[in-house]
């Protein structure tokens, strides 16, 4: 019996450790918001992602004031550091809508302790994200033109343009998860108001609750639009990244113009944003005492989502390099052998080689899978290989355009580096605040995961006329 | 109203409430229980059609916004393609799609279930507040055509319940 018992608890480990009722998962988890005093830590992060976040309202209002000509973007290289943070970002979000809703129709228990906050990791990422494209416009305050209305220049969009798709992709993408994120939060926030004890907490968590009383036919409907919710966003998180792929290989330029991307930037986007919900999670577990929540099982899961996605990102750029090779078009062999040996940017090339295709090889073994340090720093250098590749892709694609005399070199300035380190913070000082005032788990799908909550005839005497459970 | 402490129980008095003919019940919990909506009757709601149509039309939204920007009342050629390029104009139309079914499927779960409702009646019992961490209620509304003040609080008495309560207006 033993021996039977450890084998299903290998096949099917416990999403909840240590002894939990409802109870004493609720207080865990809304306590942290609402009785625990805010640890000293948690002054001195936000305090350092605040100071950060300052930094970007100044880069921000020196571009306003002065233009684009703060940055070190140039002709041929002018996409440079806002476009590789935009791709960055949104990559990052990408992870947040995975974990809700693709595992959630896998039927993945495991996604339930940590979508909450990847959720709202998604949604900070997207904010930074919009930030950049907007701000490369190099008129902002006229960002509205994107927009199809009528106005009174008589001007409509072109819709046949990649860059228009992306604001579609990227518009839908941020209310979607948005929306999915606040009806996961509904039930939840109505455990805040019921537990709050200062009458204003009660009185925001009651009105942010909407009402929510977990009434049955609630509940059921709830679960049909979540479900449904999680449907669409499945096919929405794949198509975005595809579209941003789009704004590079449906250009002529070699080293974008590859059929491969879609699939590539997609994978590229879940890897990426695993690494950053292990960044953010193994702390916040630490930190607030999660463990029983956020097992190692969860930590291990999602270093073999990191090594999975990551191997299909080694083999994008193995693909690159064929198609380059196998096309014999002399400007893609060009940029091949410019990207990774001959030019001047050949060592990015190799570090994201190393960042995204060595580190994770240790993902393979089960010591640095359940070491929450190991994970921690694989996810860091990940962070910094996707970076790179954007680097790659778009810095090593333009500087070497097809006349040599367009030919340039690319250098960021210190703006390019205030703005990119200020969204950083930004996205760290939200993620803080949302930590102190919103239930980090999501509460109630936790309760279900408790043994208690499953529905047992058996240790009744009722005849029951044959109503198994009703799956909806 | 009757206070309950486990799922199973609350889904066997929920069974007994409904075989007993009680149609306007309600069930509370801290998470939703599949078997309660057989065991109170609930019937499927519409939310699939409404998010269903709310996709279609954010399809139709979608393409007709191109094709009037395109056809009607901007034609313009670009890189030789015709005026209604309908494979440039699927990802718009596709995100349209998902934007518009999104919304039907989360403002019209929240219309369908009468929320915003910041009041209501069942607040007033001081227990209820454990609905929302560990505990299970089950209702019977005093506009129930079977209803009767004493016989029902004695019927659900019956229940084995922890407790029963009135529910004030």
């Amino acid at each position: 019996m033993e021996e039977l018992k450890r084998v299903q608890e290998r096949i099917n480990p416990p999403m909840v450790e240590g002894h939990h009722d409802y109870a004493s998962v609720t207080d865990k988890i809304s306590d942290i918001t609402l009785k625990k005093r805010t640890p000293f830590g948690w002054f001195i992060g936000f305090g350092i992602a605040f100071l950060l976040a300052q930094l970007l309202l100044m880069t921000v209002t020196l571009l306003f004031a002065q233009g684009v000509g703060i940055w070190g973007n140039n002709q041929p290289v002018g996409w440079a550091f806002p476009i590789i943070n935009f791709v960055w970002w949104i990559g990052i979000g990408h992870a947040g809508t995975l974990i809700s809703a693709i595992l959630l129709l896998l039927n993945q228990k495991w996604r339930t302790s940590i979508n909450r906050f990847a959720e709202a990791m998604t949604l900070f990422a997207v904010a930074c994200a919009g930030m950049f494209p907007i701000l490369h416009t190099g008129r902002p305050w006229l960002a509205y033109w994107m927009l199809p209305y009528p106005n009174t220049m008589g001007m409509w969009q072109n819709f046949r343009s990649p860059l228009m798709w992306d604001v579609f992709a990227v518009t839908t993408y941020a209310l979607v998860s948005l929306l999915f994120w606040y009806v996961g939060l509904i039930p939840d926030i109505a455990t805040l108001r019921d537990r709050a004890n200062n009458k204003y907490f009660k009185f925001v968590y009651g009105l942010l609750s909407w009402g929510w009383r977990g009434s049955a036919r609630h509940w059921h409907r709830y679960e049909l639009a979540y479900l449904l919710l999680a449907g669409l966003s499945t096919p929405l998180v794949l198509s975005v990244h595809s579209i941003v792929s789009f704004d590079f290989s449906v250009a002529q330029l070699p080293g974008w113009h590859a059929t491969i991307f879609p699939p590539y930037f997609v994978a590229g986007a879940i890897f990426a944003g695993f690494a950053m919900v292990l960044i953010l999670c193994i702390p916040l577990r630490a930190w607030y005492n999660l463990k029983d929540l956020i097992t190692d099982t969860h930590l291990s899961y999602m270093g073999k989502i990191m090594l999975a996605t990551g191997l299909i990102v080694v083999y994008g750029y193995a693909a690159e390099a064929f198609f380059a090779w196998y096309s014999a078009a002399e400007y893609e062999v060009f940029m091949m052998r410019n990207r990774m040996i001959s030019g001047p940017y050949w060592w990015s090339y190799w570090l994201l080689i190393f960042c995204n295709g060595v580190s994770i090889q240790f993902l393979w073994f089960k010591r640095f899978r359940e070491s929450s340090f190991w994970l921690f720093v694989i996810s860091v250098i990940v962070s910094v290989g996707m970076w790179l590749e954007r680097f790659v892709i778009i810095v090593t694609s333009l500087h070497r355009d097809f006349l040599p005399s367009s030919w340039g070199m690319f250098a960021p300035t210190i703006f390019d580096w205030t703005m990119y380190l200020g969204t950083i913070g930004f996205f760290f000082a939200l993620i803080f605040l949302f930590v102190r005032m919103l239930p980090v788990i999501s509460i109630f799908e936790v309760r279900t995961l408790l043994p208690d909550a499953k529905v047992d005839r058996h240790g009744h005497d009722h005849d029951h006329d044959g109503t198994g459970s009703v799956g909806s | 109203m009757a206070e309950f402490d486990t799922t199973t129980e609350v889904v066997v008095a929920a069974e007994k409430v409904r075989d007993a003919g009680f149609t306007e019940t309600d069930a509370f919990s801290p998470f939703p229980i599949h078997e309660m909506d057989e065991a109170l009757g609930i019937k499927r709601t519409v939310l699939p059609y409404l998010v269903f149509i709310g996709g279609v039309a954010g399809l139709l939204i979608g393409l007709g916004l191109q094709y009037y920007t395109h056809v009607v009342e901007y034609p313009i050629i670009v890189g030789g393609r015709p005026h209604f390029s309908l494979p440039a104009f699927v990802p718009p139309a596709y995100e349209m799609t998902i934007l518009l079914a999104s919304f039907t499927a989360v403002f019209g779960m929240l219309f369908l279930n009468g929320l915003p409702k910041p009041y209501h009646p069942v607040f007033n019992v001081p227990r209820f507040n454990l609905a929302s961490r560990e505990k299970f209620f089950l209702l019977i509304k005093k506009d129930d055509p079977k209803f009767d003040y004493d016989e029902t609080k004695a019927f659900m008495e019956d229940l084995n319940p922890q407790e029963v309560f009135d529910v004030d207006e």
